[in-house]
């Protein structure tokens, strides 16, 4: 890895999760303080005909802005954006969402790989990746290409997740995640969105 | 915030999208970047090309291949009254505005397969407002076209449609539209005779009646912001004054450079009215 990449500060998060991954976020998510300064986009495999409760009952719980992304709609540091149910979302390189109703991926849309591959594409090595709980594969391919990208990986340790499938698949495909068990993620995200000098002297 | 350097295989997309409208004017430069990217790394590995400069030579000399890879490039995903309860609205909020017109025109935008504009000629007939009444139903892909003038679904999605039709407020038996022939649901012709389907792009074609109904559903999300405003800017000069607009599911005028120029009529089911 060359010292450019090292030394870039993370500019965004992305996280994925399947089975067990609402209940992993109700535990994640409050952890992240109110100023926590970079945008969180998130896809969480739903039922297509889901009426969108997830956002309000997160936002309810957490002390950042958590809401369903919409179309063409900038990105905001701070904010933490869901995928509604039924549509991929995606990032584009000038920092605005995108939804679509391409083809399913694992079965699933919105997927995780859909979201994390285009979030790599725009923010390169400035973006963290995290994979939750799960009872499939997608979110694999997208965790390689965050790292590809240069970005950080995360994924929840298999042993604390309520369904290890997801997390075992994104560590076959990344190997080089770091294992977190879920009660420190919160912490390391916090940790990864400090300036880097910062983050460097508390590691 | 410069994060990102262009890649060899960014430029070869580019230049294959560039490829793609100087040769058949097919203008995909301004669809969303991200999803396009998606669709043409999927078109890639379906004809079996290493890079997309090889499947932009192919497409080059191979004429064969255009309609096959507009099938990538465009998302035909569509049902009778998708969205139920956006038909039921349209029942409640805009046809009483719409009987007040002795005559009406209503521009299906993106029409796919007609799955929208059957849905619409059937709401017009249960209404009473169907002999009144012109629709246009365009698109691009003129693959998508021809099935819509054909009118033939299979019959394995009619208890879909079925059920949205009930659920839109429906006031007849979706069974009285069709004839179900060899696995297929082939609809009732007299429904389109007042329709002109036709080739028509929002990219790059212009204006070309003065409409009291524009449905453009399922079709902007796939554009960049400049090509949304342009389609929309397009919907404002084809309305009537006070004429109707109604979006997708998950489409808003809320990033829209026209956004003034429209009031909500309902914020849920995205109909629009634009304003005197
Ligand atoms: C997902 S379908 C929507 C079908 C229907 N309106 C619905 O909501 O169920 C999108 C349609 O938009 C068409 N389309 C894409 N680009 C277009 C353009 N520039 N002008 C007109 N139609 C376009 C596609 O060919 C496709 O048939």
């Amino acid at each position: 890895m060359n010292e450019s990449k090292k030394r870039s500060h993370i500019q965004a998060l992305v996280i994925g999760g399947s089975a067990g991954a609402v209940g992993a976020l109700m535990q994640l998510l409050p952890g992240l303080p109110g100023g926590f300064p970079l945008p969180v986009f998130i896809v969480i495999h739903l039922p297509p005909d889901d009426k969108g409760t997830l956002a309000g009952l997160l936002n309810s719980q957490c002390q950042m802005i958590v809401q369903e992304a919409e179309d063409k709609e900038p990105i905001r540091p701070g904010v933490i954006s869901l995928a509604p149910a039924n549509y991929h979302l995606l990032v584009e390189r000038d920092f605005s969402f995108s939804l679509s109703q391409d083809d399913p991926v694992f079965y699933s849309r919105p997927s995780i790989d859909v979201l994390f591959e285009s979030a790599a594409d725009a923010y390169g090595s400035a973006l963290a990746g995290v994979i939750l709980t799960g009872a499939s594969a997608d979110g694999a391919r997208g965790l390689q290409a965050v790292h590809r990208a240069g970005g950080r990986t995360f994924v929840q340790d298999p042993a604390t997740a309520e369904v290890p499938t997801m997390p075992q698949a994104a560590l076959a495909a990344c190997p080089q995640a770091h294992v977190l068990p879920l009660s420190q993620l919160a912490r390391t995200l916090c940790a990864l969105a400090l300036p880097t000098e910062l983050h460097a002297s508390l590691s | 915030m410069n994060i990102h350097t262009p890649q060899t295989e960014d430029i070869e997309l580019d230049l294959l999208v560039e490829a793609i409208y100087r040769k058949y004017h097919y203008d995909f430069r301004d669809y969303s970047a991200a999803s396009l990217k998606r669709r043409l790394l999927q078109a890639r590995e379906h004809f079996h090309c290493q890079t997309f400069s090889a499947l932009q030579e192919r497409v080059m000399h191979d004429t064969d291949l255009l309609p096959k890879l507009l099938g990538y490039l465009t998302i035909q995903v569509s049902e009778m009254f998708r969205d139920p309860t956006f038909f039921r609205a349209l029942r409640e909020q805009v046809v009483p505005h719409l009987r007040t017109y002795p005559s009406l025109k209503v521009w299906v935008a993106g029409c796919s397969a007609g799955e929208e504009l059957y849905s619409l000629a059937i709401l017009f007939r249960e209404e009473g407002l169907e002999e009144r009444t012109m629709f246009y139903a365009t698109d691009i892909n003129t693959t998508a076209l021809r099935k819509a003038e054909a009118g033939v679904y299979d019959l394995d999605r009619i208890a879909l449609f079925t059920a949205n039709h009930q659920k839109s407020g429906g006031k007849s038996s979706l069974s009285d539209y069709y004839t179900a022939a060899y696995g297929a649901a082939v609809f009732d012709k007299s429904l389109r005779k007042r329709t002109v389907f036709s080739d028509h792009t929002l990219a790059s074609d212009a204006v070309f009646a003065e409409v009291h109904l524009v449905c453009c559903r399922n079709v902007l999300i796939y554009f960049n912001r400049e090509l949304q405003d342009r389609a929309v800017g397009l919907f404002k000069d084809s309305l009537v004054r006070r004429g109707f607009l109604g979006l997708g599911a998950k489409e808003s005028l809320h990033f829209s450079a026209h956004a003034a120029d429209f009031a909500e009529l309902n914020r849920e089911e995205r109909l629009y009215q634009k304003r005197a």
